[in-house]
């Protein structure tokens, strides 16, 4: 009896220890999160408070400066210049996705798709700094043939970056487009419609949400990477002249400048403020893919 | 043109467009493994590099990015299987789940240069520790932990709810099914993701930037415990190998940079491609001995023959 009693209170013991390892667990990703944010925003708003920066000079001028006398510090160059680079790789990136997607998922036999789909995954899964590498190698002597100069470009920024978002838009749309029902398809054949136009006409505009969240996410990865950017984009300070001139991203000054400056400088608060402007940036991706994405469930 | 003919050629350029791209993927390849020729060289994989001539090799910096995996997966791994457990079993629908999820998305949306400016923050200038490679680790660990969370939730959903009402009808805790009957029915889904999020820490550079440092103490192995230099101590500055490439094409000063960096770029490639080999070899080795188990052994039931 008195056995029994304690393994009931053993078993209602571990059942207690284990849910609340797992609650903890969950609520610890909740304060990371809100640690992260009031961390970079408490850093961020620095520049602001201590330094006396203004919120217009720091967000719409294209003067950075740190050296000088004044110092200036304008984000606007690096904020241009990350805008510039992602949304280009979007432009190269996106068709091409889309295209994949629609190949896998009715087009392809299903030997190819089972060859592709481990060559997406291997592309993810090439590490940015290798990616960064490649373009060192390739692309940036084959720019300075072609255009001259020094081949590190925007342009080159552009491609490299591409190519790493390709794979994320393209499993992000297959999976959109795989949740159209067969039946769209079949009605469309019903009415006499050939592939091409049953897939152009009936099946991408159903999965036209989950499509633009793949794009989105897309755009989000090119905002945020940042090595393999720096690596190609050639961090000149100033707003790009064309797409074979090199400029810079946010994310490539913070890779460069933040071990140089002294914590607690102007400088230093500058780019703290930057990594903030990143973060809302991020912030802005999440609410679009919340309302443009499809409504889960039902 | 006539719509059948528009739409052969459309087919026509689909297939252009999957073979460019698997094209370019074996370019990539051909490109690394050639010009980093030479990376499986036992004196490069594990000697020492130099910093101002020739001929230096890649040892610490292999060590120091195993080590710091080996140390994000303890750390991320129960984190994200408890996280997981709790979103998948215990926790109520609704608005404190919803708030939850949206942590998670914010998270795994982070660009990983600002997780490891919060890491400069967070565990190397608040915690005074310094460049450590238990800062990298905790800071990789931030990004790693909402596709773990992601990965180990739908692999418990994916359970079928016949395995657990059966436990939970036999008398079992919640608890106790999970671990007995819901877990090791979820192991195969849950290792093989594990397996690929061990390649994307491997492959992670940014992060460590400003968590784990550009430098590495000479290790020696007869150090002690306490000491910079013994390689298993977790508060000793570690570049890794993806920094390692980073920082010899930026203010590489070694004669052989150029090399090296190539080298070293054809290690992460081979790493890619064994990490992916490795989570595919699992996921069928283990589908095969939870499953396949029953076939193994004829005469036990209907379900050996559906199977």
């Amino acid at each position: 009896m008195q056995q029994m009693h304690t393994k009931r209170r053993n078993r209602w013991l571990e059942e207690y220890i284990g849910r609340t390892f797992a609650v903890i667990c969950g609520w610890l990703i909740v304060l990371i999160t809100v640690t992260m944010i009031i961390f970079l925003a408490v850093k961020g708003i620095q520049s602001f408070t201590d330094s006396g920066l203004s919120l217009s000079d720091m967000l719409l001028s294209a003067q950075w400066d740190p050296n000088g006398t004044p110092p200036k510090y304008g984000a606007l160059i690096f904020i241009v210049g990350s805008m510039l680079v992602s949304l280009g790789a979007l432009l190269i990136s996106a068709p091409i996705a889309l295209a994949l997607a629609i190949f896998m998922n009715f087009i392809a036999p299903k030997w190819f798709v089972s060859l592709l789909k481990p060559v997406l995954e291997l592309l993810v899964g090439i590490p940015s700094v290798v990616y960064g590498w490649l373009g060192v190698t390739i692309l940036v002597p084959l720019m300075r043939e072609w255009f001259g100069g020094s081949g590190f470009s925007l342009l080159a920024g552009i491609i490299v970056l591409s190519m790493m978002i390709l794979p994320t838009i393209t499993s992000i749309a297959a999976d959109a487009l795989a949740n159209v029902p067969m039946a769209y398809m079949e009605a469309s054949y019903g009415l006499g419609s050939t592939r091409w136009q049953a897939i152009s006409r009936v099946i991408v505009p159903a999965a036209k949400a989950g499509i633009a969240t793949g794009v989105v996410f897309g755009l989000a990865r090119a905002f945020g990477e940042a090595l393999a950017v720096q690596m190609v984009i050639g961090n000149t300070i100033k707003l790009p002249s064309g797409l074979d001139s090199p400029t810079a991203t946010l994310t490539s000054v913070l890779t460069m400048d933040m071990a140089n400056t002294i914590n607690g400088t102007p400088w230093n608060n500058a780019l703290w403020t930057l990594a903030l402007i990143l973060l809302l940036i991020s912030f802005f991706f999440i609410a679009v893919i919340r309302l443009v994405g499809p409504r889960k469930e039902g | 043109m006539t719509a059948r003919m528009i739409d052969k050629v459309w087919t026509g350029i689909f297939y252009a467009v999957a073979a460019a791209v698997i094209g370019l993927l074996i370019f990539f390849f051909a490109v690394v493994l050639s010009k980093g020729a030479g990376f499986w060289q036992p004196e490069f994989l594990f000697g020492r590099p130099s910093n101002t001539q020739a001929g230096g090799g890649i040892g610490p910096q292999l060590i120091n990015s195993f080590y710091m995996l080996v140390v994000t997966l303890l750390l991320s791994v129960p984190l994200s299987l408890g996280a997981g457990i709790y979103l998948a079993e215990y926790a109520k629908q609704g608005r404190i789940v919803g708030f939850i999820r949206l942590c998670l998305e914010t998270m795994a949306s982070l660009p990983s240069i600002v997780v490891g400016l919060f890491g400069l923050l967070a565990f190397v200038t608040l915690t005074g520790w310094g460049y450590t490679l238990l800062g990298g680790a905790l800071a990789v660990t931030i990004i790693n932990l909402p596709g773990l969370t992601r990965i180990c939730e739908t692999a418990i959903l994916d359970v079928p709810s016949n395995i657990k009402e059966g436990s939970l009808a036999l008398g079992a805790t919640r608890w106790q099914t999970l671990v007995k009957a819901v877990l090791p029915a979820a192991i195969p889904q849950i290792v093989t993701g594990v397996i690929l999020s061990a390649g994307r820490i491997f492959g992670e550079a940014a992060v460590f930037i400003y968590t784990a440092g550009l430098t590495t103490p000479m290790l020696r192995w007869d150090a002690d415990w306490g000491s910079q230099a013994n390689p298993l101590n977790v508060f000793r500055p570690a570049e890794t190998l993806t920094v390692h490439i980073w920082k010899l094409n930026s203010e590489g000063i070694v004669p052989d940079a150029k090399l090296i960096a190539a080298k070293s770029a054809a290690v992460l490639m081979v790493a890619v491609l064994l990490f992916n080999l490795a989570a595919r070899l699992a996921s069928s080795l283990l589908a095969r001995y939870f499953s396949g188990g029953r076939r193994a052994r004829p005469g036990r039931g209907e379900r050996s023959k559906a199977a």
